[in-house]
């Protein structure tokens, strides 16, 4: 084995054939690591998070291609309906375009979030879990971590469609500040159905019928929405499920942000909504969480 | 409190309708290693996990170091670590990234991580893959890094599941240096294992468990008096001197000799060596030249076979294949 070269390596091999007895360079080495393991304080709830949201991120330099679908993705989205729909629904692209951008960035980002519950189910496919349901930290860390690592991945996609907007002709009058303040409002919301997936991640056995259940929940969430048409122009029953639709308020939320309009009561109910879905699918997710295999 | 490391007592897993662990009664005391012994869906990974509070049992009770692993199950948390059947690690980072995130987790400033990681790659010959990804390790290499993430802050207890399976003789004999290591260091080692070999060589006391229940506990030699005798093998130059041999060794050890396959062997299950020379002498008057002859000590797959009615090989997969099968008896 190539690997073979360090010192610690070339005194095991020399002298630990098997039944040695204890004692020899390799084995001293090892139970000198044994008596320096002094445990340090134990650390805090939000560290243990920030740590589980570094590993996240971490994940992301090795393996960069998980950068596709928080960028070719929302690029394609864009492109897509703004030029499908920009036509027919508003006389042109860059009329349409300043209605559409802000739901678009809601919509692409919400979808993005269902990769959160395939990435928990393949870790704990992978075993890598049991190492962390056995340390003794605040047990929510490693969960409410890798959401943390998503938002900053949601970031990164609402940052790439704010750019991909800008090139097309989009002039939110709200100014950098708005726009900011509506992707905060997107991602707070993201983080919040976030726990919609990790529940159902540790209900189901496979990534794709984690996959199939989301999208289930998603594709009539954001198409029955205010994304794409004023639901004014929508039959009384279909107006009525956008009216409660948790998605067009933040999608309501955000034009009135980016478009620099007043912001109304909509965003009050986003924040209903998240706080709803905190409390009532964090707890689920950790109900799971105790016999998660 | 009590100096136990881990007590149960009428344990019960189930999954659907399968009973992985079936009302298993432990009590094994601190210091040395303790192997639990048993066929692939015995239910030994199953035990483990609820001793490490990855899941929670369906009836019974179970504590370790003194601590209930249900309604303590944080301080239980506290005091082991465990190397899972499969490596429990991140594989898409390199093996430096994994203990300091380890070390991180355990609460050390980055600073403090980066250090405890140099050491242990170092103490466990890995520092040259430190910036390997862990999915391009070796085996033995994974399972290294497995262990080394066990102690970055050491335990009081060590929970390996099945440490050396599908491992290479070379890196399995690391692995079984680095236990006695820790043992010699005072940690409690509970490992599982399906090699009858493993558990002879390692283990200071072995349970023995089939079909989710505890059949047999004790030592090695222990286990292997329990079979009662060990067994004299002889096999004569010349296999026309066969029924002769026979009948001089039946008359000289009291006991039924058998023929093999084998045309010139010869076997008996022998209380001990004392009536073995002098019947080994009484072939040598009669004149029988002997090719080879040989009395050992039960194995402990011949336990195995007088404890449960099959060998523990009978329901025993490749080494290849253990992978899935575990799977499976997790899936069930």
């Amino acid at each position: 084995m190539s690997e073979q070269t360090g010192t610690g390596r070339t005194t095991r091999t020399e002298t630990a054939p098997t039944g040695a007895n204890t004692g020899t360079p390799a084995q001293q080495a090892l139970l000198a690591v044994l008596v320096s393991g002094e445990r340090p304080p134990a650390p805090n709830a939000l560290s243990t998070s920030i740590t589980f949201g570094h590993r996240a991120l971490l994940k992301i330099r090795h393996v960069p291609e998980q950068l596709f679908d928080v960028t070719l993705f929302p690029i394609i989205m864009t492109l897509l309906f703004t030029f499908i729909f920009g036509g027919a629904l508003a006389g042109s692209v860059e009329d349409y375009i300043q209605f559409f951008m802000p739901g678009v960035i809601v919509q692409s980002v919400v979808m993005i979030t269902m990769y959160t519950g395939t990435t928990i189910r393949n870790d704990i496919e992978k075993g890598v879990f049991d190492r962390f349901r056995s340390l003794p930290i605040w047990r929510p860390s490693a969960l409410v971590g890798m959401l943390l690592g998503d938002t900053v991945r949601f970031l990164i996609a609402s940052a790439v469609m704010v750019g991909v907007g800008l090139l097309l002709g989009w002039r939110p009058q709200g100014g950098p500040v708005g726009v900011m303040l509506g992707i905060l409002v997107v991602l707070l919301f993201s983080f919040s159905i976030g726990w919609i997936w990790t529940f159902i991640a540790l209900l189901m056995r496979s990534s794709g019928a984690v996959m199939g259940v989301s999208m289930m929940v998603l594709m009539p969430l954001t198409f029955a929405s205010n994304i794409f048409v004023s639901p004014t122009t929508l039959p009384g029953w279909l107006e009525a499920f956008v009216g409660v639709n948790p998605l067009s308020h933040v999608v309501t939320s955000a034009r009135e942000l980016m478009g620099g309009a007043e912001l109304g009561s909509s965003f009050l109910i986003v924040l209903l909504w998240s706080a709803g879905f905190v409390l009532v699918f964090g707890p689920l997710t950790m109900w799971r969480y105790r016999d998660a295999r | 409190m009590n100096d136990l490391a881990i007590e149960t007592s009428g344990l019960v897993k189930t999954f659907g309708t399968t009973r992985a662990v079936d009302g298993v009664d432990l009590a094994i005391a601190r210091g040395g290693v303790h192997a639990v012994l048993g066929p692939n869906g015995a239910g030994k990974t199953t035990v483990m996990r609820v001793l490490a509070t990855l899941t929670r049992p369906d009836a019974g009770t179970a504590r370790v170091l003194g601590r209930d692993v249900v309604s303590d199950s944080k301080e239980v948390r506290r005091r082991v670590s465990l190397t899972g059947q499969f490596a429990s690690l991140d594989e898409d980072l390199t093996g430096r990234d994994n203990l300091r995130l380890i070390g991180r987790l355990f609460g050390y400033s980055g600073r403090g991580a980066r250090s405890r990681a140099e050491e242990l790659l170092d103490a466990f010959s890995l520092t040259d893959a430190g910036d390997k990804q862990v999915k391009k390790y070796s085996g033995g290499m994974r399972r290294r890094l497995d262990i080394a993430a066990s102690i970055v802050v050491t335990p009081e207890l060590l929970f390996l599941d099945e440490p050396t399976t599908g491992l290479d003789p070379r890196s399995r004999n690391e692995v079984w240096d680095i236990v006695r290591a820790m043992v010699s260091g005072g940690t409690t080692v509970l490992l599982t294992t399906q090699y009858l070999e493993e558990a002879d060589q390692l283990a200071d006391r072995i349970t023995v468990i089939d079909r989710g229940r505890v059949i047999a506990e004790g030592t090695s030699a222990e286990l292997k008096a329990s079979v009662g005798s060990g067994t004299l093998v002889v096999r004569v130059m010349d296999r026309a001197d066969r029924p002769a041999a026979r009948e001089v060794l039946g008359r000289e050890l009291g006991v039924e000799v058998r023929e093999e396959i084998d045309p010139s062997a010869l076997t008996a299950n022998v209380a001990g060596s004392a009536g073995v020379t002098r019947a080994l002498t009484a072939l040598e008057d009669a004149g029988i030249i002997l090719a080879q002859f040989s009395l050992g000590q039960p194995t402990l797959d011949e336990v195995f076979l007088s404890i449960t009615g099959h060998t523990a090989e009978d329901v025993e997969p490749e080494r290849g294949s253990t992978e899935k099968t575990s799977t499976e008896e997790q899936a069930a």
